[in-house]
């Protein structure tokens, strides 16, 4: 069966609809021209494809870089980029891909098979020390290469300078999406040679923008790629501002000195922004693909028995915690979000019953309650859902001691079979790395992540859900991608109905703070896939 | 001299040694494990033991230590765990903001320093003494974020006198360096009244006064040059103080400052940026007191014969 790549993609309907949905001003119409400012108050990290992992460089990386496929700018649905077209196999175990011609890198090379194969190869990698490799499981030849015994990936081919043919070791729903990530980025071998350990201050991609000068701790000016293959980006460049504290940035923007201001806007802020004048054209707030929780390490007494677990789940009072976020979140009532595809909408989750989680606990043979301890983040605000959440608990009579760490503390101690506890994932709560179900699970519910400086604090580890997660995601073909998010639908129901390993918190909004010339739908400013879509944005006329 | 200078400089390499080793320890015993950062959040426990071995994790510790220090000796920081470049070239990068604040932060805090402690100490127990000395100590007792962000709302938010953010011109540094000045000077007005009230009291003074020399000249050329070995040794505290950094400052006003640089990598556990800022900046607060303590006999030939 050949497949065109319109019937091959994963659009979640509702994204796209919303976005047709969204009349366009004729001041509003996109425009080229305009170089815009961004500000940032972390340093960037390196804007290797390889590497970058986090929310700054995520968007940055995205717009250097090319990689086999790509979303429609807004939405989750797959779209044709340095492949022009592509054939999946009956069996759904080979993907053979057509690159196009016009592609080439910013040093004047053309792209060819031979460079998707050692992208991903070097994304694989140990010796790149990238967060990446595991994405590429499936292919044939990714264990090796992982494991520093082959050179190459068997699976992955280059018959001629057009064709890259990738070969699974098991269906994968979800192999489009993989390489639509950036890690599947294509780099030039002699440039990233050339630039040593150091490629990812000297990027060399053939995206849409190329990277013309970087002042660490200072800033980054990138200019858009005149001899990108595809017809964008609108705006001449940007320029990225780092070291700004959050409020400044702010500040700044309202004065129309900064465009974006990346990391949104502070508690303190909000709500005088939120009320302005000016708000509807400078606050960007819209649902991502995340979900705030609580982890219960389920390997830990008393958290083993889940008469307990479902106690917790019914004494955190959610709507209140949302509140100490100025209502910048939904209250959560199951481990997806509910953009996500599977996520059940009938699914109401646990009730706030305080008097019902009582009787749990003294069921469980807890009626004097018990000590424990609960991990968070020392950023603000999460210290204040910290003690939101042991007010909660200590009014079922759990005394609970908050441990208020930096970020890799947090991750150590709910990394830690013995020390885990409960851990509020408030400030890393969990966000898809591509839009499908199952990027829910491995990491952070599955067997796999349940290691010692994983990510799975649950320390979750079910053989009967594992199997279904197994077979969920070998139905890959497109005909059955209904069925198979009925299949995860379910297993996230059963996962909460029956083990209850998390207490699912909220699902927060991002929020951007633009200035009043950037124009476009807001969906490009927070895009499911790229946080911020430099490829789309626009500046106003 | 040359025998003393060795002396202090050999002292000098011996603090920085043991604050190497100190810092390595501390941060060895972190509670956060580099490997598993570096290896992302979807890693599994092969591509972390990979990462570990990959930055030398898995040696024996002593061994991590002498690999450091070697390359300490040639001259080499060892890379970041989160920005995956030379630590020596990041800090090097954040040198030229860090030495702008930092002159521009002690001019302004000597200068101030200086005019009012003078003041107070000629017009000792009046009005205008108590108010400089109240001052002074509003001054030095004032967290920095407060005064920071207020000068920042009012000078430029408000007034727009002055860039909200950033570093390159000299409109830049007049802010952050104010904010440092003002806060710095309460302690050198007080240095400075109480060096000047011993000296304006003794006979020498009296007898410049009586053979007819102007109070200006009496306080300039006779009384202040007593004040100025305690603000000398003040200035090589301030020194390394501002080069080790002034977190507060530079992220209020986005100044690229190495405070900036170390403040973020303690957040993210970026062990060998830590490691490298914590040496500099002993480095810089070693050599700040021994050029203090070297300027000492120049300004002060009481001290040359010893």
């Amino acid at each position: 069966m050949r497949t065109s790549w319109l019937k091959a993609t994963t659009a979640v309907m509702a994204l796209g609809a919303g976005l047709a949905a969204t009349p366009l001003r004729a001041e509003d119409m996109p425009t080229q021209g305009g170089t815009i400012v961004v500000t940032y108050k972390d340093d960037m990290a390196t804007l290797d494809p390889a590497i970058g992992y986090d929310w700054q460089n995520w968007s940055m990386i995205n717009g250097l870089f090319s990689r086999l496929v790509d979303y429609k700018f807004g939405t989750t649905e797959i779209v044709p980029s340095l492949a022009k077209s592509w054939s999946i196999s009956p069996n759904g175990l080979v993907y053979t891909f057509t690159l196009d011609p016009k592609a080439t890198f910013t040093n004047g090379r053309n792209v060819t098979a031979a460079d998707v194969k050692y992208s991903i190869e070097r994304s694989v990698n140990p010796k790149t020390q990238g967060p990446a490799g595991g994405f590429f499981h499936s292919i044939v030849g990714q264990d090796r290469m992982a494991d520093g015994s082959a050179a190459t990936i068997a699976g992955i081919e280059a018959p001629d300078e057009a064709t890259v043919k990738f070969t699974l070791a098991q269906p994968d729903a979800t192999f489009l999406n993989v390489l639509a990530l950036n890690f599947a980025s294509a780099v030039p071998k002699e440039a990233v040679e050339a630039a040593g350990a150091d490629f990812g201050k000297h990027p060399v991609g053939s995206g849409a923008f190329r990277l013309d000068e970087w002042v660490p701790g200072q800033h980054l000016v990138f200019s858009r790629n005149t001899n990108y293959f595809r017809d964008r980006p609108q705006i001449d460049g940007f320029r990225v501002e780092i070291g700004q504290e959050p409020l400044v940035a702010v500040l700044r923007l309202q004065k129309g000195e900064v465009d974006i201001a990346g990391d949104g806007i502070p508690p303190a802020k909000y709500l005088e922004i939120k009320n302005s004048a000016d708000a509807k054209d400078t606050i960007v707030d819209r649902e991502q693909f995340e979900t705030s929780y609580i982890t219960i390490n389920t390997a830990k007494k008393p958290f083993d028995d889940v008469r307990v677990r479902q106690a917790l789940n019914m004494a955190i009072n959610k709507e209140r915690i949302v509140r100490i976020i100025n209502g910048r979140a939904m209250p959560a009532t199951q481990v997806l979000p509910p953009l996500m595809p599977g996520y059940d909408a009938s699914y109401k989750g646990y009730p706030y019953d305080v008097a019902k989680a009582k009787q749990l606990l003294a069921d469980a043979g807890l009626k004097d309650g018990f000590s424990t301890t609960l991990y968070a983040m020392n950023t603000d605000p999460n210290p204040r859902i910290a003690q939101a959440i042991q007010q909660d608990l200590a009014a079922v009579g759990i005394k609970a001691e908050i441990k208020a760490l930096a970020q890799p503390e947090v991750i150590a101690a709910g990394g830690n079979k013995d020390q885990s506890a409960l851990t509020w994932s408030g400030g890393m709560g969990w966000i898809a790395d591509f839009p499908d179900p199952s990027d829910f699970y491995g990491p952070i519910l599955g067997c796999g992540g349940a290691i010692t400086g994983g990510w799975n604090w649950s320390w979750f580890c079910d053989k009967g859900f594992e199997d279904r997660a197994t077979k969920a995601d070998a139905m890959s073909k497109p005909e059955d991608k209904d069925a198979r998010y009925g299949v995860w639908k379910a297993i996230f129901t059963d996962i909460q109905a029956q083990q209850a390993p998390w207490v699912p918190v909220f699902n927060e909004r991002r929020v951007v703070a633009r200035s009043k010339r950037m124009g476009g739908p807001d969906q490009i400013y927070i895009d499911p896939t790229r946080v911020i879509d430099y490829e789309a944005i626009y500046v106003k006329k | 001299m040359p025998l003393i200078l060795a002396r202090r400089l050999a002292q000098a390499a011996g603090i920085l040694l043991g604050v190497a080793l100190v810092t390595f320890l501390l941060l060895h015993y972190l509670p956060a494990d580099p490997a598993a950062l570096v290896a992302g959040r979807s890693a599994n426990a092969q591509m972390i033991a990979n990462v570990r071995h990959q930055l030398g994790l898995d040696l024996p510790l002593p061994l991590q230590f002498w690999r450091y220090l070697t390359g300490l000796a040639q001259g080499n920081l060892g890379r970041s765990y989160i920005q995956r470049s030379e630590v020596a070239a990041l800090i090097v990068a954040r040198i030229p903001a860090t030495l702008v604040l930092m002159a521009a932060g002690i001019l302004v805090e000597v200068a101030l320093g200086l005019v009012f402690g003078i003041l107070a100490a000629v017009q000792r127990n009046s009005f205008a003494d108590r108010l400089v000395m109240t001052l002074a100590f509003v001054g030095v007792s004032s967290p920095q974020f407060v005064v920071a962000l207020l000068l920042l709302y009012v000078f430029a938010a408000t007034l727009g006198w002055f860039p909200m953010s950033g570093f390159g011109t000299l409109r830049h540094v007049v802010l952050p360096a104010l904010t440092l000045g003002l806060l710095g000077a309460g302690w050198y007005a007080r240095m400075v009244r109480s060096a000047m009230i011993d000296v304006l009291n003794q006979d020498y003074v009296r007898t410049a006064r009586a053979k007819g020399l102007s109070w200006r000249r009496v306080v300039l050329r006779h009384a202040l040059p007593n004040a100025a070995l305690p603000i000398v040794a003040m200035i090589g505290i301030d020194v390394g103080q501002f080069m080790g950094g002034v977190v507060v400052v530079e992220a209020v006003y986005g100044w690229p400052g190495i405070g900036q640089l170390a403040w973020q990598a303690i957040q993210q556990a970026d062990v060998p940026i830590i490691m490298g800022v914590t040496l500099v900046s002993s480095l810089f607060i070693v050599m700040g007191n021994l050029l203090a303590d070297a300027a000492a006999p120049i300004l002060d030939p009481r001290i040359r014969g010893r």
